[in-house]
């Protein structure tokens, strides 16, 4: 019986495949939307992780100089003789052909398993290694590396993290030019009982815990939830459509199931030969989803990893793994999401009296209880959005707030359009005005929840355009007064960097030092910058917060201007000290804007830098010189110094490429939000759709009283147009609202800096526009179907043959 | 799993000889040297490092008693493996070191294991002043001016909650082995220097998790450097250095043999310490019991019987679970004998497989 019964129900999917493509297309989008958004987020974690664990990073402690960049090597073998296991690691940037790459050394020795990714087992391989003619890297990494650049033998292994060169620790020296040094040691998880402390034997050393999570992973969790939030927003609105697709469905097979009942089809059974419909739909939609959410991944993920290697300096892999992680999720969030999206059409079914026909007008009625209920909760949801912008923080809490904001405003929208309905109706005088109102009024409940799709697309979109546009007017004019300087250049060591100072005096209006250390300013990661007493900074540095005379101070050392990451996040105040690594306390004096910059920054004057880090490497300059004598310059000093051009950039350069990771940051964004605005309008479409198969019984007394089908589809369109335009006057506030978030609250929790908020009416009006147009099109279709019925479809609704 | 167990098999593939392990590797050595019979010992030159041979070992064993009454045995040995015969200053030093130490007891057998290279400091030996070392372990030469360096040493060695620090002091000389010191390893001819300071008297301490305990005995150095490989058939060893009560001594091996008879060869030590070479095959030792180790059978008793010097004697290990579970694994302890003759010694037995399943 139940085989029959599926039958018979199924073969409704047969007459109607275009329904079925509807329900299946607007799950998979769902499905492909959430799933790809987690397969970038897992693809980019696992690549954080290998990183911290092929490399130990995550589970062995380290010995690093407190006040200094490096430590002599002498000191490895004093703490071995001393009985304390630990191992020499030397890291740093290098530059090979036109790439940087971070180089690893180590001694396969003494090392610890955990950070051994590589096999050394033939003793001629060890002989490679240590004898510093072979190095290693991942085999993505390895694809872009200009070979010939170097006389190591270069071979790949999976085992490694992204951008690494994992060489021996000599040879890493010679490489980095840094003989007889060590970046920090490694200690071994057990240790020999009985040996002298080692705050005895190396004051000068800091013991470091692992990190659980590495710094790749903290500096980019933002990002990642980031993307996860706009891959849920994408899941709720794409389950419209699912809801749509689905109540339709059982709309028009009501006369079935009264048929099958009254053959004597037991309700459990219909109900559950129906349940059982929507999971294997579902299951059907989810593997299509998975399989989108894996093309989209891999497409968004190459700029995505770019953005993340701009922004945080972290590497990303650019191939995609079919990791479990995230498909089962999206299989997970597909079947969650059908069942959703049918209980209401189901619960509906096993309460339909036996004989019942369709009732909307019921519908409204009960309707307007909801109503009551969808603003009591949607109050309740500001109530969240206020508290946890009040009384929590973190950026968990600025989502919570986004999300109850945006569900309250969704929720609250019928109410509002049901307000303005009733007003409206109340004005007109005219019976055709006023059915028109009430029509449309009766139609709200069926609409409202593709309205609602629609408006949290539509406030998304203009939050998200807002926070932008914003975002870039901002960065663009802080670029202009950040990179004041015309020129920049970096010597590859010192004498080199001495020569060019020599060089560059005469031939320049300034030289400015750009001189730099890294440490940790209030246990953040961070970096302290020296700046010389110029007008170039004087007039230009974009400053937050600053005390009178500033730069007098700054250059007589008595303060430190901090970058607005670190005066946020620790909450500091103009007067408040700060340590400088290994440094002497400063008084804050001033906080400037260092958009882009995940890391803490300091800045103070030359002579302080002079003091405290004598023998920090000195090696870059900023040079003030007119812009048409800077092709000139680079040719000159490539001339006399052979300086590769990667050491040399110009301001048209930098700024470009600043604003290219910037307009690559976003262009996910807007990928993900165009995506969300179609699947608004498939919504809208799908309810017009099932709408417009319950609207004979009350159109056809309005034609019998002598409105014509063309001009009943003219009402129906516009209709359509006016709904939607009333939801995009609603959705402006809201996404507003949701611009403000972003910026002031999301932001600052994210990254670190609060950006100032422009308005953009024009991309209102754009979108505004582009609704109608989907809502025209999408009623378009239903509309011509009204047009065309044939009057003795109408006419039967008179016969009570329906 | 340990990347540098497949490493170190390779780099010290001991299949062995003499006190400690030689073998060397499968194949014939490139540009190393190889011992030459005829050579003649130069001191303290000898004591230090050969560089251009590609194995070597400073390897001692102590047989201790404790003031609380009980047996004790102790183990040092730093291994030298060349990746190429050659060394320098710097990291790029193709000198590879490897440090074992334990200390075996009645009841506990403990042990540590290091490695380490040129380049640092962290590992090495200096033949004067004499020191060989590996991190905080170190065999120093005390002896005063006039003297052999190695005829005083100072001993330290520490694993993760153990240590112990001995003294020792030689009460007779240098003892060549083999033909003065060319040491023939197989009928096939593989050999290597090998001298011997078996005279030692100990005394010190040993840092136990159960506390400190006093200890005065006997000691044993062999010094032994080569560059070639075993012959393929030997499958191991099982290494005897007897301190007889008389204050005599012997040192006697069996090589195993896939197939055919065992290579048995040894050195009978007089009081004085003059040397005399066993015939091959004059010593013949047969196992009488034997453990359950780590899932090996290993004979840890056995019958030793040497007709031309009216030797016959059974041996008992202190510690039949005297494991060495190093990157190569092999069983070293502290043994008595009676029979003929009494005493104390060392057994070190290698090439003893799981047993298949």
């Amino acid at each position: 019986m139940i085989l029959t019964t599926a039958q018979a129900t199924l073969s409704h999917w047969k007459r109607r495949p275009g329904q079925l493509l509807t329900l299946v297309i607007g799950l998979a989008l769902a499905t492909a939307l959430w799933s790809g958004v987690q397969a970038i987020n897992a693809e980019a974690r696992a690549s954080y992780d290998s990183a911290a664990q092929s490399l130990g990073q995550s589970t062995l402690e380290i010995l690093e100089p407190v006040s200094s960049e490096t430590l002599p090597q002498s000191r490895f073998a004093e703490l071995r003789r001393a009985g304390w296991l630990v191992s020499p690691v030397l890291e740093g940037r290098y530059r090979l052909g036109d790439r940087t790459i971070r180089i690893r050394g180590y001694d396969p020795l003494t090392a610890p398993v955990a950070m051994q990714p590589v096999n050394l087992t033939d003793p001629n391989d060890l002989l490679g290694f240590i004898g510093g003619t072979v190095g290693f890297v991942h085999p993505e990494t390895y694809a872009g590396l200009e070979l010939s650049e170097t006389d190591l033998e270069i071979y790949a292994q999976a085992a490694l993290p992204l951008g690494v060169l994992l060489v021996d620790i000599g040879t890493a020296q010679r490489l980095l030019d840094q003989r007889d040094a060590i970046s920090h040691l490694v200690l071994w998880p057990d240790q020999p009982a009985g040996l002298e402390s080692l705050r005895k034997l190396a004051p000068d050393l800091r013991r470091v815990r692992p990190n659980q999570t590495s710094d790749a992973a903290r500096l980019t969790d933002s990002f990642h939830l980031n993307l996860t939030a706009f891959g849920l927003l994408a899941f709720a609105v794409g389950l419209f459509i699912v809801h749509g697709a689905i109540g339709l469905a059982f709309e028009q097979r009501r006369a079935m199931f009264r048929t099958l009942r009254a053959l004597g089809v037991p309700l459990q059974s219909l109900v559950i030969v129906l349940a059982s419909e929507v999971m294997v739909l579902a299951v059907l939609s989810a593997v299509v989803g998975v399989a989108l959410g894996y093309i989209i991944a891999a497409t968004l993920l190459p700029d995505v990893a770019a953005t993340i290697r701009g922004l945080y300096g972290a590497e990303v892999t650019g191939n995609l793994q079919f990791r479990r992680s995230w498909w089962l999720s999206g299989l997970g969030i597909a079947l969650a999401g059908a069942a959703l999206a049918s209980a209401q059409a189901l619960w509906r079914v096993s309460k339909m009296p036996l004989l019942a026909p369709a009732q909307p007008r019921a519908w409204l009625r009960a309707s307007s209880r909801g109503i009551t209920i969808q603003l009591g909760v949607a109050m309740g949801l500001f109530l969240v959005a206020g508290l946890s912008v009040q009384y929590f923080s973190g950026l968990i809490a600025g989502f919570v707030m986004l999300g109850s904001l945006l569900l309250g405003a969704a929720l609250i929208l019928p109410g509002i359009l049901s307000a303005l309905l009733n007003m409206a109706s109340r004005l007109s005088v005219r019976p055709l005005t006023q059915w028109f109102w009430a029509d449309t009024h009766q139609q709200l409940p069926g609409l409202s929840l593709a309205l609602m799709a629609l408006m949290l697309a539509l406030a998304t979109n203009i939050g998200v355009g807002t926070m932008v546009s914003s975002f870039r007017l901002t960065f663009t004019g802080w670029l202009d007064q950040r990179l004041a300087s015309e020129f920049y250049v970096t010597g590859r060591d010192q004498a080199d960097a001495d020569a060019l100072l020599a060089f560059l005096e005469p031939r320049s209006d300034a030289v400015l030092p750009i001189w730099r250390v890294e440490g940790a300013l209030n246990q953040h990661p961070g970096e302290v910058f020296a700046v010389a007493d110029h007008p170039t900074y004087r007039d230009n540095w974009p400053m937050l917060r600053a005390v009178p005379d500033i730069w007098d101070l700054l250059a007589n050392g008595e303060g430190v201007l901090i970058n607005e990451q670190l005066w946020r996040r620790d909450d500091l105040s103009l007067g408040d000290t700060l340590t400088l690594p290994d440094g002497p306390n400063l008084q804050i004096i001033g906080v400037f804007s260092d958009y882009g910059n995940p890391k803490a920054q300091a800045i103070i004057g030359l002579s302080v830098f002079d003091r405290v880090y004598p023998n920090a490497a000195r090696l870059g300059f900023a040079v003030r010189i007119d812009p048409e004598k800077v092709s000139q310059l680079r040719a000159d000093i490539r001339e006399e110094f052979d300086l590769p051009d990667t050491l040399m950039i110009d301001q048209a350069s930098i700024k470009s490429f600043s604003l290219g990771v910037f307009e690559r940051t976003f262009a996910v964004s807007g990928a993900l939000n165009i995506l969300t605005l179609g699947v608004a309008g498939f919504a809208m479409l799908t309810s017009l759709l099932t709408l417009a198969s319950m609207r004979i019984p009350q159109l056809a007394p309005v034609w019998a009283l002598g409105q014509t089908r063309a001009r009943l589809a003219q009402f129906e369109l516009l209709r359509a147009v006016l709904l939607a335009a009333l939801t995009t006057v609603v959705a402006i506030p809201v996404g507003l609202v949701l611009a403000w978030s972003l910026l002031a609250v999301v932001n600052v929790e994210a990254f670190g800096w609060r950006l100032p908020m422009f308005l953009f009416p024009s991309q209102w009006l754009v979108l505004g526009g582009l609704t109608l147009l989907a809502a025209v099109l999408a009623a378009l279709w239903p509309a011509q179907k009204l047009a065309r019925t044939p009057p003795g479809d109408l006419l039967k609704v008179f016969a009570n043959e329906r | 799993m340990n990347v540098k167990v497949p490493l170190f098999l390779l780099l010290f593939p001991f299949a062995a000889f003499g006190q400690g392990f030689a073998g060397l590797g499968t194949t014939a050595a490139d540009n190393f040297d190889v011992p030459e019979l005829g050579t003649v010992f130069e001191f303290p030159t000898d004591h230090g490092q050969h560089e251009t041979f590609r194995i070597e070992w400073w390897y001692l064993t102590a047989t201790l008693t404790g003031d609380d009454g009980q047996d004790y045995g102790a183990q040092w040995t730093l291994f030298r493996s060349a990746l190429e015969p050659k060394r320098t200053e710097s990291w790029d030093s193709p000198q590879i070191w490897m440090g074992h130490a334990a200390i075996t007891s009645a009841n506990a057998h403990f042990h540590a294991e290091r490695f380490g290279r040129d380049g640092s400091g962290q590992a090495g030996v200096t033949a004067v002043p004499f020191e060989a070392w590996i991190d905080d372990w170190s065999m120093m030469g005390a002896a005063s001016v006039g003297e052999d360096a190695l005829d005083e040493i100072e001993l330290r060695a520490r694993g993760g909650d153990w240590s112990y620090q001995l003294s020792l002091e030689a009460t007779g000389p240098l003892v060549p082995q083999g033909q003065q010191g060319y040491s023939v390893k197989s009928e096939d001819g593989q050999s290597s220097y090998y001298y011997s300071q078996p005279f030692y008297q100990v005394s010190g301490s040993l840092e136990l998790p159960s506390g400190t305990v006093q200890v005065t005995g006997q000691a044993w150095l062999d010094r032994e450097w080569s560059s070639q490989p075993l012959s393929s058939d030997q499958t191991g060893w099982d290494w005897f250095s007897l301190h007889f009560a008389t204050g005599e001594k012997m040192m006697g091996f069996q090589l195993r043999d896939r197939e055919g008879e065992s290579f048995t060869s040894g050195t009978w030590i007089s009081v004085d310490g003059t040397p005399i070479a066993l015939a091959p095959r004059a010593l013949v030792v047969s196992p009488l019991g034997f453990a359950d180790v780590e899932g090996r059978e290993v004979p840890v008793s056995w019958r030793l019987r040497l007709p031309d010097y009216g030797l016959d004697i059974t041996t008992t290990a202190l510690n039949d679970q005297s494991w060495m579970p190093t990157l190569f694994p092999y069983w070293e302890g502290p043994i008595r004998f009676t029979g003929s003759h009494d005493g104390r010694g060392y057994l070190e037995m290698t090439g003893y497989e799981p047993a298949q399943n």
